[in-house]
């Protein structure tokens, strides 16, 4: 802890100003997830909890099942982070230890584009390209593979520029030390570099793990969005991002609620991952 | 800084105004994603030939287009079908008549399907094409999200349940459901008729199937001899306001039919 100094009063006054700014931004999620009980409320006073947690969702007629969507949530994103983080963490060794400087600076510039496409272009590249190969091998071809793909792509540059801000963060003399004992290049990266960067690295990877949960509309053009188990690749199903953006703008009473539970369920998802984020953080940067 | 002060103050003197006075020649429509096109387009039509007019029109589904007009939110609702018994209080103008049609792929052999065999496929008792006189290829059934009014019409003309649908994908709108059948040979989906014969046009790889005989064409739509027809509304609350009633007025006039052709939906009379 930094001992304070200086405490006069102008500094008490910003301490004030800057704790009720913390205080805003920390009553903000609170604000969220007390306004997204509300309105799923009505579903969750009905006390149907089995039915909420069933494997049917037809709402006009009475049945709100989300454990398929949750499930397919979760699927997805774990895909998408099997494809993408030995891929992005690759590019980033790759441009930190072999690359000369001029293909580092490209490959930088092409991953900060490749972040800033919007998701509705990912998912247009997804239906009119990757849904007919897929097709080709298994129809109908929107799919949880064609889902887990896209998103895969979208979160690349997150876990390639995470990475890459690790690795260049790691202390010179670390690497230094590393090669004055002579240890090869790939000796250095391997066992120094990467365990240096741990942390980083997997914060990386948990920032990208909450953008594929929350993405939304290029999923919902390629996934099919069929209510149910995913049960295998090559079948569609649908994330709870997918099923508020498909269906809120026509819901009413009952069907809006289960909506509303929908969001309620994805933000609690978050909460927990971004606390499971944090222990791991913290234990791995003690370890 | 106070000469600061002042000209924030004029300028949001001249905002306000501003508001007030396009309050009252502001037309807010809401609802249908169906009928939005349209009214868009009349409503660009109409500021034309009525300076200062503004109309601004939004989407959201035709129930969305009932409530809003209910709360006071919308001076006008869209909707693509009729009110249901619940949705009383309100005036229906009806401005055009929309068809929806079963497409395939236009690789697809099966030329014509009867309405047993539709609902066969749609619940799953038929699941390849060999069945149907077809290629032996596995069937995609494209059903819509819930909500839509698209399939509301779709169940309640064949009478199913959404439930006794099985779906392998589930669309939003009518242009993803182009593009999922345009993409897949097995696909089979229902479209808005208007929709289908535009992407016919351009020529894009779909085909409309006929219904009890009678093809699905816009012509078909007009006169009325289509099985599949539903009215595009729109809906007012109580007495519509000066405003709104010049611009219903000319929606129902022939002054717009071009407009309405243009969309490949049917003018009412």
């Amino acid at each position: 802890m930094l001992r304070r100094i200086n405490s006069g009063s102008s500094d008490q006054k910003l301490g004030g100003l800057l704790a009720v700014a913390a205080g805003f931004s920390g009553l903000i999620l609170l604000l969220i997830v007390v306004f997204l009980g509300k309105e799923s409320w009505p579903l969750l006073a009905a006390g149907d909890w089995p039915a909420l947690l069933g494997d049917s969702w037809y709402p006009l007629e009475g049945q709100f099942g989300l454990m398929p969507m949750l499930w397919a949530s979760l699927a997805a994103t774990v895909g998408a982070i099997v494809l993408a983080t030995p891929l992005g963490l690759a590019g980033a060794i790759f441009e930190h230890f072999y690359a000369p400087t001029w293909l580092a600076k490209g490959f930088r510039l092409v991953m900060a584009l490749l972040a800033g496409i919007p998701s509705v272009v990912y998912g247009l590249w997804g239906l009119t390209i990757l849904v007919p190969l897929i097709t080709q091998i298994q129809p109908p071809g929107t799919s949880l593979l064609a889902a887990m793909i896209v998103l895969a792509l979208m979160i690349l540059p997150t876990v390639a520029l995470t990475s890459s801000a690790t690795l260049a963060a790691v202390p010179r003399d670390l690497l230094a030390g590393a090669a004055a004992l002579g240890m090869t290049r790939k000796g250095q990266i391997l066992g120094v570099a990467i365990p240096a960067a741990r942390a980083g690295i997997i914060g990386g990877v948990l920032l990208a793990t909450a953008r594929a949960l929350g993405e939304t509309m290029a999923i919902l053009m390629v996934a099919g969005n069929v209510v149910q188990n995913p049960s295998g690749l090559f079948k569609p199903v649908r994330v709870l991002t997918a099923n508020i953006a498909l269906e809120m703008g026509y819901a009413t009473g009952s069907h809006r609620a289960g909506l509303f539970a929908s969001g309620l369920l994805l933000t609690l998802l978050v909460l927990v991952l971004a606390w499971l984020a944090a222990r791991m953080i913290r234990r791995h940067s003690h370890g | 800084m106070r000469k600061i002060l002042v000209h924030l103050l004029a300028m949001l003197c001249i905002v306000g105004v501003n508001t007030l006075w396009a309050a009252d020649n502001r037309l807010v429509l809401t609802g249908s994603s169906t009928v939005a096109p349209l009214a868009l387009e009349i409503g660009k039509r109409f500021e034309q030939q009525n300076p200062g007019v503004r109309v601004d029109v939004q989407t959201g589904g035709s129930t969305r287009g009932v409530n809003d007009v209910l709360m006071g939110l919308a001076d006008i609702g869209m909707a693509s079908r009729g009110l249901k018994a619940g949705e009383t209080g309100l005036a229906v103008y009806t401005i055009a008549m929309d068809g929806i049609c079963i497409i395939v792929n236009q690789q697809n052999p099966v030329s014509a399907l009867t309405n047993t065999q539709i609902i066969d496929i749609y619940t799953g008792k038929i699941r390849n094409w060999q069945q149907l006189g077809g290629r032996d290829q596995a069937i995609t059934v494209i059903n819509k999200a819930e909500g839509r009014s698209t399939l509301e019409l779709f169940l309640q003309y064949f009478s199913l349940k959404n439930s006794q649908v099985k779906p392998d994908v589930i669309i939003g709108d009518n242009e993803q459901g182009i593009k999922t059948v345009a993409g897949n040979a097995g696909a089979i989906g229902y479209v808005s008729i208007g929709t289908a014969e535009y992407a016919e046009q351009q020529a894009v790889a779909i085909k409309s199937l006929p219904m009890d005989g009678v093809s699905a064409k816009v012509s078909s739509v007009r006169d009325k001899r289509f099985p599949l027809i539903r009215p595009l509304n729109f809906l007012v609350k109580g007495q519509p306001s000066a405003l709104a009633k010049r611009y219903i007025e000319f929606a129902q006039s022939a002054a717009v039919n071009n407009l309405i052709e243009a969309q490949y939906f049917v003018a009412p009379h």
